[in-house]
C-alpha cells in the first residue's frame, strides 16, 4: 500500500500534450460507459412500456403495427375486472402469499435460530440438506406428495400449497441463517447471562436486531409465491374459484383471444404488486439478493 | 482473545460434570424445540417423497387403484419405447446448455457495464433487476405479444434495420431461442449478485495492474475473473438447474401462442408449436398429473434427481467450506 502512494502518479510527470490526450479519453470513457448504461436500462424497461402503451389502447389498435396510443382508454384497466374475475383471483393470490410468507416467518426464524446460535451435533448436516432441498427441482418429489395431499382430500384447495410453509421452507431458513450469522453472538450470550431463555433471546434481541434481514426474507417469500404457477396449477388447476392471479392471467389471453389491449391490461395489473413492494423495499431486496450468492 | 478462551476453558473445567451435562440436556431439549417443525416438514415434504418416489418408479399407479409392482418397466419405456420422453429431454438439454451459456455471459456482461458507472448505478441496476420481478406467466404473456409475427413492435423495429423477424413462438426451431431472450430478460438477480462480486474486487489491484502496464483484458483474466468465480460458479449451477426444471414459460408460451381456450385444463397445446416447447418437466407432469401414469412420472422424477443431484452437490459442497469457516469465526 504504501509503495504504491509513494510511487509518482504517472500523469504528473508527463508532457502537459499527453496529459490532455488523458484526461480527454477519461471524458470519453464516462461519456460511454453511461451512454452504455443508459441503453441496457432503456432496453430492460422497454417491453415493461409497451406492455402498458397496448394496455390503454383501443382494440383495434392494439391489432394493428402502432405502437403510442392515438387514444388512451385508461377504462380498459377496469374493463378487464368485468371480463374476469379478477378480484377473486387476486384475493386467492394475497391469501396464498400472506399466510405462506408468514408460515415460513414463523417456522423458519426459529429453525435458523437453532443453525446459528446454539451448537449442536448434526448442525452443518442439517444445513446441507437445507441447501439441497431449496435446490432440488420441486419435480423431483411432486409424485408422491400429490398422492399426499389427493388422500387427504385437500387436492382442489390452497391448502396444499400452505400447510408445507409451516413447517419447512428452505429458502428461508438458509437465507435467514446467513442473516443470523452477521449478528455477533456476544449479545445472545448477554441476554442469557442476564437470565434469558433461549427462547426469549430469540424474541426480545435476535428478531428485533434482524429486523431488515427478516423484512427481505418475507419479501422473497411473498415474491415466490405471488409468482408461483407450477404449484397452483398442480394443486388448484381443476377448481376455477382456487386459482390465483399467476394461474388465472395465462388463461385470460385464450378466453379473451382477439383483446390483446385486455390482456396486456391485465397483466400490467399482475405486475403493478410486486413492482410497487420493490419501489418501497428496494435496499432489501438488494440486501437479500447478495447474500444468497456471495455468502454462500 | 486466547486469555478468553484460556478463562473459559478453567471456568467450565471447575464446573461439576452434573451441571455441564444438564446444561447439556437443556440445549438439546431447546434444538429440538427449535428445529422441530423444520425437522417435521423436510421429513413429511423432502425425505418421504424422494423414497416414495424410488418405490413408484417401480410400479404402475393411476392414484385410483393401488400401486401395482412392474419392476423396471417404466425405466425400460423411459428409453426405449417412448418417443416424446427424448424430444423432452432434448429441448431441456438445449435449454441446459444454451440457456446457462447466455444468462450467464449476459448477466456478467450488464453487471460490468454497471460496475463501471460513476453515477447513476443504482438507477440503471433498478432498471435492470425490475424485469426479474414480473410473474413469469405474465412476462411470457408479454412477450408472446411482443415477439408476434403479425404486428409485434420486436419485429417492427427489426424491420426498420432492414431484418426480416421470425415467427418467433410460432416457428418450432425459434421458440426456444425466444424463451432464452425472455430469460435473460429476467435474469436480474444473477446480475445484482455478480454486480456486487465485481464492485468487491479491491480496486487497488486494478490500479496497480495498471501500472505494471496490464491491459483491460489481461487485468479481467488475471485479477477480475479469479476474485468473482465462487460467485460464476453460483451462477452456473444456479442457471443449470433453472434450466432442468424449466415449467412455467415453456407452458404459457406454448398455449398463448397456439391460442389455446384453457391453459390448466389443455394438453393440446402443451409443447407447442410442434412439441419445442415440450420440457423434460413440463412432460413429466403431463404424464403424471394429465394421463396419471404416476409410476412412469415417477420415474422420470428419479432420472431428473439424478442428474440434478450432481449439480445440487457441486454447490452444497462450496457452501460446506464456507459454513466452515463462518462457524469457526
Amino acid at each position: 500500500m504504501t509503495l504504491l502512494t509513494d510511487t509518482p502518479r504517472p500523469t504528473s510527470s508527463l508532457p502537459p500534450r499527453a496529459r490532455r490526450k488523458r484526461a480527454w479519453d477519461k471524458k470519453f470513457y464516462w461519456i460511454a460507459t453511461h451512454a452504455f448504461g443508459i441503453a441496457l436500462g432503456v432496453i430492460f424497461v422497454l417491453p415493461l412500456v409497451f406492455v402498458f402503451l397496448t394496455a390503454v389502447m383501443k382494440s383495434d389498435q392494439a391489432m394493428s403495427s402502432s405502437l403510442w396510443p392515438t387514444e388512451w382508454h385508461f377504462e380498459n384497466f377496469l374493463e378487464v375486472f368485468k371480463r374476469a374475475p379478477l378480484l377473486e383471483y387476486f384475493t386467492n393470490s394475497i391469501i396464498y402469499s400472506t399466510l405462506a410468507t408468514a408460515g415460513a416467518l414463523l417456522s423458519a426464524i426459529p429453525a435458523a435460530y437453532a443453525l446459528s446460535k446454539i451448537r449442536w451435533r448434526g448442525q452443518t448436516f442439517f444445513f446441507m440438506l437445507t441447501v439441497a432441498a431449496m435446490m432440488l427441482p420441486p419435480q423431483v418429489t411432486i409424485v408422491p406428495l400429490y398422492d399426499l395431499w389427493v388422500r387427504l382430500g385437500l387436492t382442489g384447495t390452497i391448502a396444499p400449497l400452505i400447510l408445507p410453509y409451516f413447517f419447512f421452507d428452505a429458502f428461508s431458513v438458509f437465507l435467514l441463517r446467513q442473516f443470523f450469522l452477521t449478528i455477533p453472538k456476544d449479545y445472545i450470550e448477554a441476554a442469557k447471562i442476564d437470565g434469558c431463555t433461549e427462547f426469549q433471546a430469540m424474541t426480545r434481541v435476535l428478531v428485533p436486531m434482524a429486523k431488515p434481514g427478516i423484512a427481505a426474507t418475507a419479501m422473497f417469500c411473498f415474491l415466490f409465491t405471488w409468482n408461483d404457477y407450477f404449484g397452483p396449477l398442480l394443486y388448484t388447476g381443476e377448481n376455477q374459484e382456487n386459482w390465483p392471479l399467476s394461474l388465472a392471467i395465462a388463461s385470460f389471453r385464450g378466453m379473451h383471444h382477439v383483446e390483446w389491449n385486455l390482456t396486456m391490461a391485465a397483466t400490467a395489473l399482475i405486475m403493478a404488486p410486486v413492482i410497487i413492494l420493490f419501489v418501497f423495499a428496494q435496499k432489501s431486496f438488494v440486501k437479500g439478493i447478495t447474500f444468497t450468492g456471495v455468502k454462500g | 482473545m486466547t486469555t478468553t478462551l484460556e478463562t473459559k476453558a478453567a471456568k467450565s473445567s471447575s464446573v461439576p460434570k452434573r451441571v455441564r451435562t444438564r446444561a447439556q440436556a437443556r440445549t438439546r431439549r431447546n434444538v429440538l424445540l427449535f428445529m422441530a417443525p423444520a425437522f417435521l416438514g423436510f421429513l413429511i415434504f423432502f425425505g418421504y417423497p424422494l423414497i416414495a418416489t424410488l418405490y413408484y418408479s417401480f410400479t404402475r399407479y393411476d392414484l385410483i387403484n393401488p400401486p401395482q409392482w412392474i419392476g423396471l418397466d417404466n425405466y425400460v419405456r423411459m428409453f426405449s419405447t417412448e418417443p416424446l420422453v427424448r424430444t423432452a429431454a432434448y429441448n431441456t438439454l438445449w435449454l441446459v446448455i444454451v440457456l446457462t451459456v447466455c444468462r450467464v455471459l449476459f448477466a456478467l456482461g450488464v453487471a460490468s457495464v454497471i460496475s463501471r458507472l460513476k453515477t447513476g448505478i443504482g438507477l440503471v441496476r433498478t432498471l435492470c433487476y425490475l424485469p426479474a420481478l414480473a410473474p413469469p406467466a405474465a412476462a411470457t404473456l408479454a412477450f408472446v405479444f411482443l415477439f408476434n409475427p403479425e404486428f409485434g413492435p420486436v419485429n417492427r423495429f427489426l424491420n426498420l434495420v432492414g431484418i426480416d423477424g421470425g415467427l418467433w413462438f410460432n416457428d418450432p426451431a425459434m421458440s426456444k431461442p425466444a424463451l432464452t431472450l425472455l430469460v435473460m430478460w429476467g435474469s436480474g438477480e444473477l446480475m445484482i449478485i455478480i454486480l456486487a462480486a465485481l464492485l468487491d474486487v479491491p480496486a487497488e489491484l486494478h490500479e496497480a495492474a495498471s501500472l505494471d502496464g496490464a491491459g483491460p483484458v489481461r487485468r479481467f483474466w488475471h485479477i477480475t475473473l479469479p476474485s468473482i468465480s465462487p460467485v460464476l460458479l453460483f451462477g452456473i449451477v444456479n442457471s443449470i438447474i433453472f434450466a432442468l426444471q424449466f415449467f412455467t414459460q415453456a407452458v404459457v408460451a406454448g398455449s398463448a401462442a397456439a391460442g389455446s381456450a384453457d391453459v390448466a385444463g389443455n394438453t393440446k397445446y402443451i409443447g407447442a408449436p410442434q412439441n419445442s416447447t415440450l420440457t423434460y418437466p413440463v412432460w413429466l407432469y403431463v404424464q403424471g398429473f394429465r394421463y396419471f401414469n404416476m409410476g412412469y412420472a415417477a420415474a422420470m422424477a428419479v432420472l431428473l434427481f439424478i442428474v440434478s443431484f450432481g449439480f445440487t452437490a457441486i454447490l452444497v459442497r462450496q457452501m460446506r467450506k464456507t459454513a466452515h469457516q463462518e462457524e469457526g469465526a
